[in-house]
């Protein structure tokens, strides 16, 4: 009895109403923080495992997605092209034919779509920026939306790009 | 709260009094990137073909190279603060974190470097 008391004081537990329970668990700076002041078993903010999916979710975390692919692969595309394109003739040569090939291909509609994503949901956080966008069904409208235009002119763009 | 000492809580745990520079470039350069990126995609779909000699000689012309140039800057710093947030998020260890940080600073401002000399290379021309 003594020790459930105990728990209760120290261990907030997160209720969703829905049966669902937050739980607790213990993050590092969590630990670092009871070896400072002897507390234990803070509760930490919820994570994705006991989340409820929405629309706004899976935009947030599209635009992290994309946004560290183009930082990563789209960086090192870009530099290359500009250093073959540079470097002459045959260093361009050697882009192009790795870029027409299929795994150049998957690369570079990846990188298109990637672009496309970032670039619409950067500008729904512009909006969102402002202030404008909030309420709940206008923002899971254009949660729902943005992948989709993405999506979209993708496809556009491919499709001009491969059959002009 | 009752949480630790105060000072505990501020080291490193307290405000760095960088965020709202941080999150205003993230701003600026997004702007910069989405007229920079649709200017790149549609010069590139509107060249006849994307043989060397086009591409090389669109590249070259000044507005191309300037704007070319831009772009590597914009979009290295852009990346750089982006992946910048990812680490922060996920790399908690002190020392990691740390190394992490370093290398992607040395590797944005390397890649910029080079991006930017390429461009010269092409518009000033010293190779064919």
């Amino acid at each position: 009895m003594q020790v459930r008391q105990a728990a209760a004081c120290t261990a907030l537990r997160f209720d969703y109403g829905d049966g669902r329970n937050g739980g607790t668990r213990r993050s590092k700076t969590d630990k670092g923080n009871a070896r400072m002041a002897g507390a234990s078993n803070r509760p930490i903010s919820p994570h994705l495992q006991i989340w409820k999916w929405g629309p706004a979710m899976l935009v947030s975390i599209l635009h992290r997605v994309s946004g560290d692919g183009l930082s990563i692969v789209g960086m090192a595309v870009l530099v290359w092209w500009l250093g073959a394109l540079a470097g002459g003739d045959a260093t361009y040569l050697n882009f192009t034919r790795h870029a027409g090939e299929w795994y150049g291909q998957i690369v570079l509609i990846g990188l298109t779509w990637a672009f496309f994503n970032h670039t619409a949901s950067g500008i729904r956080h512009l909006v969102l920026d402002i202030g404008a966008g909030y309420e709940l069904k206008n923002n899971a409208v254009w949660s729902v939306l943005t992948p989709l235009i993405a999506l979209a002119l993708t496809g556009a763009t491919w499709a001009y790009v491969l059959l002009r | 709260m009752g949480n630790g000492t105060n000072i505990g809580r501020v080291r490193a745990l307290g405000s760095a009094h960088s965020g709202t520079k941080h999150w205003l470039a993230m701003r600026f350069t997004s702007v910069a990137l989405l007229v920079l990126g649709f200017w790149l995609l549609f010069a590139l779909i509107g060249l006849p073909d994307l043989a060397f000699k086009t591409v090389k000689t669109w590249a070259a012309q000044p507005l191309s190279a300037t704007g070319l140039a831009l772009l590597v800057i914009a979009s290295f710093w852009h990346s750089q603060m982006g992946l910048q947030e990812l680490i922060e998020d996920y790399v908690h260890e002190h020392a990691n974190k740390y190394a992490c940080l370093t290398l992607l600073n040395l590797a944005a401002v390397a890649g910029t470097a080079f991006g930017l000399f390429a461009i010269v290379r092409i518009a000033l021309g010293a190779a064919a």
